[in-house]
């Protein structure tokens, strides 16, 4: 369907091919002997690999299941019979009968050496570190025993700490120079904004002239964040200031949860991939101090009214009115990280993205009009936090189009990491707590809004309901569980054959829905390049999430992730969804009332153009 | 820099991106020739680079500021590049490099005011048998002393 | 600054038909006329060349590519130089005749920055060569099309190293890849590539010009045929010259004049510095391993001093992307620091050395794995000078 563009990743760093003449080929069996056990293994799987499947643990640093692949910190080396040097293990691939030893002597002495010089390289202290406990140098150091630093510890600082995003901050003197950041932004995220710079002693990860990171083209997503093995890089935690206003009695502190981190969050606690938390955390929550405790996926809910109509609005102007100024497909607006990827990368195209506000926004606009009317309260007195898997969510409710209340509407974007270090904090142990419920008016949401979180979400919500409203019926998938929507694979299509339509929507009469699903942005560039040439002409409608996995892998959620933690968090999602009475949006009773009671014009109205939608920046790539 | 400087260099960086390809193994060549024109390599050509050869800025900056040859500051008409490895040590490198010092009155790594001269070191450049040695541009001088170093010096005033 | 001795190999004019009688061979009648003859890369690694031709010979690709490694960086290393200036139709024949023996259609010679003044020459001389149909379409009426384009570095030692040069000529920073793969499977562009140095090219071409039999009388086993030394440092006549393999280091220092020599700084920068109780060694693959440099220290040097300038360039010049190679050198130089200052302990010598041994073994490239040779080796052979009475 779309042609890959040949990868700009070095060839070093491309996964190996083995090619065919040299050996039996790719999925024969090879017998290596590690540490003396002979063991088989398929052609071409790397030592590293092949140690994993039998139990054989090797430390490693610069090595990411995400990424490809480095071979650059050293520390994975093995000793291997013949060889003169050591090799690195997750780069060294199987293809013919070793005879390899993990643990001799020269390899124990090397991994020390390597150790003990990233440590005297690694500015300050585990105890003021905020990945106390769970860094990977850390663990390292713990494995090996280190108890003093044998090559010295450096003592001052050799760059400042870059606080200028309202996302990420990066403190270089923490960096191992593991490149998994780089290797984050530039291959699997394509963003492209750090790099490693100069040469030798010098080399640093920067940004383009090493300018803020505030100032360059960094979407905020924060994937680099979740792969970093040490503190070099973290969320911009406002979790201070959201304590101030708990402690303050004036406040009204409301908090609005996003399905994503109430599956992970668990995490953070020590328990397993894939728990959701969302009754106990609702708990905590109150226990800290919140005063109200909300779903966001009720605003997930409306996200789907309002983008839904938009969609339909936009194929009825374009069909039946002919209207060729209508941008089609539609693209989902709810990644602020996509958001900004499309500003800066494809400026000319933001006319595509639905004008929705993400759901986090839509709740802010309404807590400061709506609630605030409905409960007498100031709206200079609220404080909304907003838990989201995600480090861009804290940058989007920081732009100045998001005050349409008057005030700013989000005031604070809460990671999952961080909300996890305040319940610590507060002396609580979340696994342990009994569950109780949302606070109303928005504590009913269906499982549509719920299922935002994973990569297709939104399109399966947004088409439980579209479908309805076109044909009257409910979409035509056993339990609603529109299964094309649903998987990894990075660019997805499928379509929907609109039939039977309600006579109002009758020009829809045996069309194809199509639709187009990519998650990280590297894919969001695939479809873009296949947008700009003009291949998408009968796609309708595009989600599209900045991270890999959708929301249940963003920026702000628990560290470490991996393909298998993200599809385990995903399914905590789906099984939520699947034990729900509401699973359509247009059915939540308190959706219903809210059109009736205050956005009285509908689906995209004039209120709600106000509250609930927004507009776009050029921001382009150049760097000033 | 003036408006119409830029759109000269980036006309100049298109033809560049036409002459050797518009792809990632045209950078240093499309480097090497804005640095032997200009000196340097500002900011601003390193992204019109970097957009003409769909790469992205950061990277280019990256390699920039890999390789020794290639700088970010404008720098002086004449660069001056003194051996510093052993064989030119050992041979005298340092009284050559305070004679030009001195007649120059600027440090290693600075440019003289009116822009007609940089100084730098560099490592090994294969002189080893006639050392002390220099380049300036991409013109050698060898077995260097003191005196002669200056006379060299002057002929470039 | 011509090859100083009578040549042994190196004769302009006896080889001017090595192309011709190249071109009338099967490409792998060269591999194997290449392998009788036992020749190693004359870079410095001395791996078989024949064998790496032979690998890139049998890969199956659509394209293939060789590369001429003239990024000649290693201190003391100048013998390149002469042959591209000097040497210039016997390195390009070479290049040719490798190419033919590949069966490749494109070869890239990698002309170090600090060479830039040799450019217009070496441009010059390959358009002639197409002019006499030595370079172009269907060379010599043989059907065999090839030509060779030069790409400047831009300052970097690490592109000496030939996977680092490929990413360089990629486009990317001068970073060693993970090998394998190799880049006779893998090389520039993802295609089987062979980088040879330039003097391999040259011994190449002589290997086909006089047969490998004559190449092997030269030289001693294993190490077959003359080796060209850049000869530096405190001796009358430093220079390039063409010595065959199994020579002594004595025998060297007789050559140039070198009277008062201490010490022997052999394979430039990354290699081993050799006191005069060694002097008996020989140069050879299997005794003392060199890719041309010899530098050779008088007793008035200070070998503190001459370890301090080795461990500043390799502190600037490692490509930084490995940790035992960036942190590692460093290291190391401050330890020379704390050694002049008089604070370094016996203990943290010994620290010092066992972190070199790790550095050697445990380094992405050979810029890491032999960096810490000076270090190692002068503090062990010149323990008392630099240690001990300091």
């Amino acid at each position: 369907m779309i042609k890959d563009k040949l990868s700009r990743t070095p060839v070093s760093q491309q996964p190996l091919v083995v090619h065919k003449e040299e050996q039996g080929g790719i999925g024969s069996l090879v017998e290596v002997e590690i540490n003396n056990r002979k063991i088989q293994v398929q052609m071409g799987t790397t030592i590293l690999e092949a140690c994993k499947e039998n139990n054989i643990h090797i430390p490693t640093l610069c090595y990411h299941e995400d990424l490809c692949l480095a071979g650059l910190c050293r520390i994975c080396v093995v000793e291997i019979e013949g060889m003169r040097t050591l090799q690195a293990s997750c780069t060294y691939p199987i293809t013919n009968k070793l005879k390899i030893q993990t643990s001799s002597e020269k390899v124990r002495k090397a991994r020390r050496h390597i150790l003990d010089l990233l440590l005297s390289e690694h500015y300050g202290e585990c105890y003021v570190c905020h990945r106390n406990g769970n860094c990977e140098l850390q663990s390292l150091a713990k494995e090996y025993g280190v108890d003093g630093f044998k090559f010295g510890h450096i003592t001052e600082r050799r760059h400042s700490v870059d606080r200028s995003s309202y996302s990420v901050i990066r403190d270089m003197d923490k960096c191992v120079l593991c490149k998994r950041c780089v290797r984050t932004c530039i291959d699997l995220q394509e963003v492209g904004v750090l790099e490693a710079t100069h040469r030798g002693y010098d080399t640093t990860i920067s940004t383009f002239y090493d300018k803020p990171l505030a100032d360059v083209i960094c979407i905020n997503c924060g994937q680099c964040i979740n792969r970093c093995p040490t503190a070099a890089l973290k969320a911009n935690d406002p979790s201070d200031e959201i304590w101030v206003a708990i402690d303050d009695p004036k406040k009204h502190v409301v908090i609005q949860t996003a399905p994503s981190p109430r599956a992970s969050i668990g995490e953070e606690f020590g328990l397993p991939a894939g728990h959701s938390m969302t009754k106990q955390l609702n708990t905590a929550l109150r226990w800290i101090g919140f005063d109200k405790v909300f779903d966001t996926n009720f605003t997930a809910d409306l996200t789907i009214m309002e983008e839904g109509t938009e969609l339909l609005n936009r194929l009825k102007k374009k069909i039946v009115e002919g209207d060729n100024s209508i941008k089609l497909p539609q693209f989902t607006s709810c990644s602020p990280g996509w958001v900004k990827y499309i500003e800066h990368f494809y400026p000319d195209y933001l006319d595509y993205l639905s004008s929705c506000k993400s759901p986090q926004q839509m709740f802010g606009a309404l807590i400061k009009t709506f609630y605030a009317q409905e409960n007498n309260i100031a709206p200079e007195d609220i404080v909304t936090v907003a838990l989201m898997p995600c480090s861009a969510k804290k940058f989007e409710c920081n732009r100045p189009e998001m005050h349409s209340s008057g005030f700013k509407d989000v005031d604070y974007g809460l990671t999952t990491r961080e909300m996890a270090q305040m319940i610590k904090e507060a002396g609580i142990y979340l696994p342990d707590l009994d569950g109780s419920g949302f606070d109303d008016p928005f504590g009913d949401a269906s499982g549509a809004g719920l299922i935002f979180g994973a990569t297709g979400g939104v399109m399966e919500a947004a088409l439980r309901t579209v479908y309805e409203i076109v044909t009257g019926r409910e979409v035509p998938f056993e339990n609603l569980e529109i299964t094309p929507c649903r998987g990894f694979e990075g660019v997805r299509q499928a379509s929907v054959k609109l039939e039977g339509t309600l006579p109002e929507w009758n020009f829809l009469e045996g069309v194809d829905l199509n639709f187009m699903i990519a998650h990280g942005t590297a894919n969001a560039k695939k479809v873009m390049e296949a947008l700009v040439r003009g291949e998408l002409e009968n796609i309708h409608f595009i989600e599209i999430m900045a991270c890999p996995g959708g929301c249940i892998g963003g920026g702000g959620q628990p560290i470490p992730t991996s393909p298998e933690i993200r599809k385990k968090r995903a399914e905590a999602i789906y099984n939520e969804d699947r034990g729900l009475e509401l699973r359509k949006s247009h059915n939540n009773p308190h959706i219903k009332y809210i059109y009736e009671k205050f956005l009285i014009d509908g689906p995209c109205g004039h209120i709600s153009h106000k509250l609930l939608h927004t507009h776009y920046v050029k921001r382009g790539k150049f760097i000033a | 820099m003036l408006v119409s400087e830029k759109h000269g260099l980036t006309l100049e960086i298109e033809k560049l991106a036409e002459k050797y390809g518009r792809t990632r193994e045209a950078l240093l060549p499309i480097l090497q020739e804005i640095q032997m024109k200009h000196g340097y390599i500002s900011e601003f050509a390193q992204q019109e680079i970097a957009n003409f050869l769909d790469i992205h800025p950061v990277e280019v900056y990256g390699v920039v500021t890999f390789y020794a040859f290639l700088s970010r500051k404008p720098q002086g008409r004449y660069i001056v590049k003194l051996c510093q490895t052993i064989a030119c040590d050992l041979a005298g490198k340092e009284a050559i490099a305070r004679a030009i010092e001195r007649e120059l009155n600027i440090k290693f790594g600075e440019t003289t005011p009116d822009m007609k001269f940089t100084l730098e070191y560099i490592n090994c450049m294969g002189m080893c048998d006639q050392g002390p040695a220099l380049l300036i541009n991409d013109d050698v001088y060898t077995h260097l002393t003191p005196h002669k170093t200056i006379e060299i010096i002057k002929s470039y005033k | 600054m011509p090859i100083m001795n009578d040549t042994i190999q190196f004769n302009v004019g006896e080889h001017r038909l090595a192309l011709e009688k190249a071109l009338k061979l099967a490409p792998q009648d060269i591999v194997m006329e290449i392998r009788e003859a036992g020749l190693k890369g004359r870079g410095g690694a001395g791996f078989p060349t024949g064998t790496k031709w032979l690998m890139a010979l049998s890969a199956i690709a659509d394209k293939k590519f060789v590369i001429c490694n003239a990024d000649e960086g290693e201190p003391g290393t100048f013998k390149d130089r002469v042959l591209l200036d000097e040497y210039t139709n016997l390195v390009i024949d070479g290049i040719t005749i490798g190419g033919y023996a590949i069966q490749a259609a494109e070869a890239i010679i990698y002309l170090r920055a600090e060479y830039k003044y040799l450019h217009h020459k070496l441009e010059r001389f390959l358009e002639e060569k197409r002019e006499n149909n030595q370079l172009g379409n269907n060379i010599l009426n043989s059907g065999f099309n090839f030509d060779i384009k030069i790409r400047l570095g831009s300052g970097a030692y690490v592109c000496g190293e030939e996977t680092a040069l490929i990413e360089s000529l990629e486009g990317h920073r001068g970073e060693a890849r993970n090998r394998p793969p190799f880049p006779v499977n893998t090389g520039f562009m993802g295609y089987p590539t062979i980088v040879n140095n330039v003097e391999t090219f040259a011994s190449a071409a002589i290997i086909i010009s006089k047969g490998a039999e004559w190449f092997r009388e030269i030289g001693i086993s294993k190490s077959y045929g003359t080796k060209l030394v850049s000869i530096s440092g405190d001796c009358k006549k430093p220079g390039v010259y063409e010595v065959p393999f199994g020579i002594s280091i004595n025998d060297l220092l007789k050559m140039v004049q070198a009277d008062e020599a201490k010490a022997v700084q052999v394979g430039g920068a990354s290699g081993q510095c050799i006191p005069e109780s060694q002097f008996d060694r020989k140069i050879s693959f299997e005794d003392l391993s060199t890719g041309g440099s010899v530098m050779i220290f008088n007793k008035s040097r200070d070998m503190l001093h001459i370890l301090r300038n080795f461990m500043e360039f390799f502190v600037e010049e490692s490509c930084g992307q490995c940790s035992p190679c960036r942190i590692g050198n460093k290291k190391l130089l401050e330890g020379v620091e704390l050694i002049e200052q008089g604070k370094c302990s016996y203990t943290y010598l010994n620290e010092l050395i066992e972190l070199g041994k790790s550095m050697q073994l445990a380094s992405k490239c050979g810029l890491g794995q032999s960096s810490p040779n000076p270090f190692i080796s002068i503090l062990t052979n010149f323990e008392n000078e630099v240690f001990s009475t300091r």
